[in-house]
């Protein structure tokens, strides 16, 4: 009983397991940035592991507006020095999709001059933290690690 | 309703025929001489539009695939060869892709057939699930297939579409990396769209001789509500309901062929005209007309896991409604209250498309701006008006079908199919009718 039962599972698995990530999807490793393509006020969108990354080169006054509404009241509460990497507060890098169904959200839109996403009307700040519509989380901070003042490497 | 059968195998062929496979008996009875009832009306015709448009689909569809190439960087280029290059490659995709929602058109006038006339009550509760699995079948068809000319609205509305299902608590995330067979909508998304997209309408054809079967047990309903009592009740399927469907898929088929040939992408976005680009959205992304009340009220709702369940729910509670309708009589004709309700349902539905078409922040009065925010939107905004309509298409299955039933003073049902038409007092003395009355 137990035999066929675990014989049918391992019939099954392979068809059930195809479906899941190639090996060559997988391997898709981590990429390097130079940070210096992105003039003060703006953000590039590079493509990671198939998908949108936000690398924004944000204004002081950006910074500080992020700053000051740390303490405002939040879906997903999160400080916006946990969001950057300490001495590189002007750089936001996150990724491009709208936690809600993972639309593109569009620079500088919204009320809040962060990203406002077309799909169902969510609105992030310029730490891309979520502050109005349907969107349960921040936009997701990848991993990523400073190789000098110019260059990131995602993943 | 099956009878026995009367069919008589004429030439030597047919009887050798008959003892072995009777396949021609089955269709004789099935589709000749088969009893319906006398005094259906066209919305009765959808049944034969939808084989009608199933078939079309199959053929155009599978014609389709000899032209096209599933791969996330070609599959653009080869929807635009078989515009331009292939032998009335035009043709066969307009008709494919208008095709798709002459089906639903056929399908919506079908379904609120059934909800009017109470099709789905007792004893056709089970024909009217296997129709709503069909339904259910036919969405995810439709959603596969606009996937598959890859362009922008066909990717970004597979990225949401998916991430729909990435929204169910736990089991979601891996769920949708299963689905998507990666870390994003790609390549591998595509090819596994194109193989189910090709295999989903054979298992709706195979449902829907299930739907034929189950009708064929039970009986047609008809507007009146009331069983067949005897042979003045019914008249044969042919002539009789082959010529008035044949003649109403004509009617159908110049509305189709109007939106093939002369405004072919009325139906259709400008945007998928754009090939897939992973890193933008377009500023406004909808899905196609027939998800568009879905769609609204997955955006009613403020939170992500409860708009994704709301949409389902939407649909699911079609499949309890022969539980949900607690009145004695079917047909809404009787039914004075619930032909109210049911008429405020479609405006209600109508309405909920109207929503999905717009931004939800847009004002719905032009010029307007209430100040009145509850739950961070504007009560002037077609979010709102989304909600209340929400609220309403829930409460009509959940609510008003099962307290109308206890309430309601239906009007008297006649006797027998035949009896409104032969109890006209030209036709049968005064008894007649005032014992019909009487009794229903
Ligand atoms: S995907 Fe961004 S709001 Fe829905």
């Amino acid at each position: 009983m137990t035999a066929a039962a675990g014989g049918a599972v391992a019939v099954v698995w392979p068809f059930i397991d195809q479906m899941n990530p190639a090996a060559d999807t997988l391997a898709l490793a981590s990429i390097e940035f130079d940070l210096s393509k992105v003039v003060e006020g703006q953000q590039v969108v590079i493509k990671w592991r198939g998908k949108p990354v936000f690398v924004r080169n944000r204004t002081p006054k950006e910074v500080a507006a992020a700053v000051k509404d740390d303490s405002a009241s939040m879906k997903d509460p999160q400080k916006d020095a946990e969001r950057v990497k300490p001495g590189h507060a002007n750089w936001l890098i996150v990724g491009g999709n709208c936690t809600h169904l993972g639309c593109v959200p569009t620079f500088g839109g919204g009320d809040y001059g962060g990203w406002f996403c077309p799909c169902h009307g969510s609105v992030y700040d310029t730490s891309g933290r979520i502050r109005k519509g349907p969107a349960p989380k921040n936009l997701v901070v990848p991993d990523y690690a400073f190789l000098s003042d110019t260059k990131v490497k995602i993943g | 309703m099956s009878g026995h059968s009367t069919y008589e195998p004429k030439t030597g062929i047919e009887r050798w025929l008959d003892a072995r496979l009777p396949i021609v008996r089955l269709g004789y009875d099935s589709f000749v001489d088969y009893p319906t009832p006398r005094n259906l009306n066209y919305w009765w015709t959808f049944g034969g539009i939808l084989s009608l448009c199933l078939a079309s689909q199959l053929i155009t569809g599978i014609i389709l695939v000899m032209h096209y190439t599933p791969s996330a960087d070609h599959a653009f280029a080869s929807v635009e060869h078989i515009m331009r290059d292939v032998n009335y490659g035009w043709l066969l995709r307009y008709t494919h892709a208008n095709g798709a929602s002459m089906f639903f058109i056929a399908v919506y006038l079908h379904m609120f057939r059934g909800l009017y006339y109470g099709s789905y009550k007792p004893p056709r509760e089970v024909l009217w699930i296997l129709g709503c699995v069909i339904y259910l079948l036919m969405m995810a068809t439709a959603f596969m297939g606009y996937v598959l000319p890859w362009g922008q609205m066909s990717f970004h509305g597979a990225v949401v579409i998916t991430n729909i299902i990435g929204a169910i608590p736990v089991i979601g995330g891996p769920i949708l990396t299963w689905l998507q067979g990666g870390f994003a909508v790609d390549n591998a998304t595509l090819n596994r769209f194109f193989s189910l997209h090709y295999l989903l309408p054979f298992m709706i054809a195979g449902v829907v001789i299930l739907h034929i079967w189950a009708l064929h047990v039970v009986g047609q309903n008809n507007p009146t509500g009331i069983d067949p009592k005897s042979k003045h009740d019914t008249l044969p399927f042919t002539p009789y309901a082959t010529v008035k469907d044949g003649f109403a898929m004509s009617v159908f088929l110049i509305l189709f062929a109007v939106f093939v040939f002369y405004m072919p992408n009325a139906l259709g976005h400008a945007d998928n005209y754009i090939e897939a680009n992973p890193l933008v959205t377009p500023s406004h992304i909808v899905p196609e007309w027939y998800f568009l009340p879905f769609y609204a009220i997955l955006r009613a709702v403020p939170d992500k896991v409860m708009g994704v369940l709301a949409m389902f729910g939407a649909i699911g509670v079609l499949f309890a409604l022969p539980w949900l309708d607690t009145s004695k009589v079917r047909s809404m004709r009787y039914r004075p209250m619930a032909k109210l309700y049911f008429i405020i349902l479609l405006v209600v539905c109508v309405i909920l498309g109207f929503c999905g078409a717009k931004l939800p922040d847009d004002q719905v009065i032009p010029g307007l701006v209430t100040g009145i925010t509850p739950l961070d939107n504007d009560l002037n905004s077609w979010v709102w008006l989304s909600r209340l309509a929400t609220a309403y298409y829930f409460a009509y299955f959940v609510v008003i079908m099962p307290l109308l039933g206890l309430i309601e003073t239906p009007l008297p049902t006649p006797e027998t199919i035949a009896s409104p038409a032969l109890s006209h007092p030209a036709t049968t003395p005064a008894g007649a009718t005032a014992d019909a009355e009487k009794k229903g």
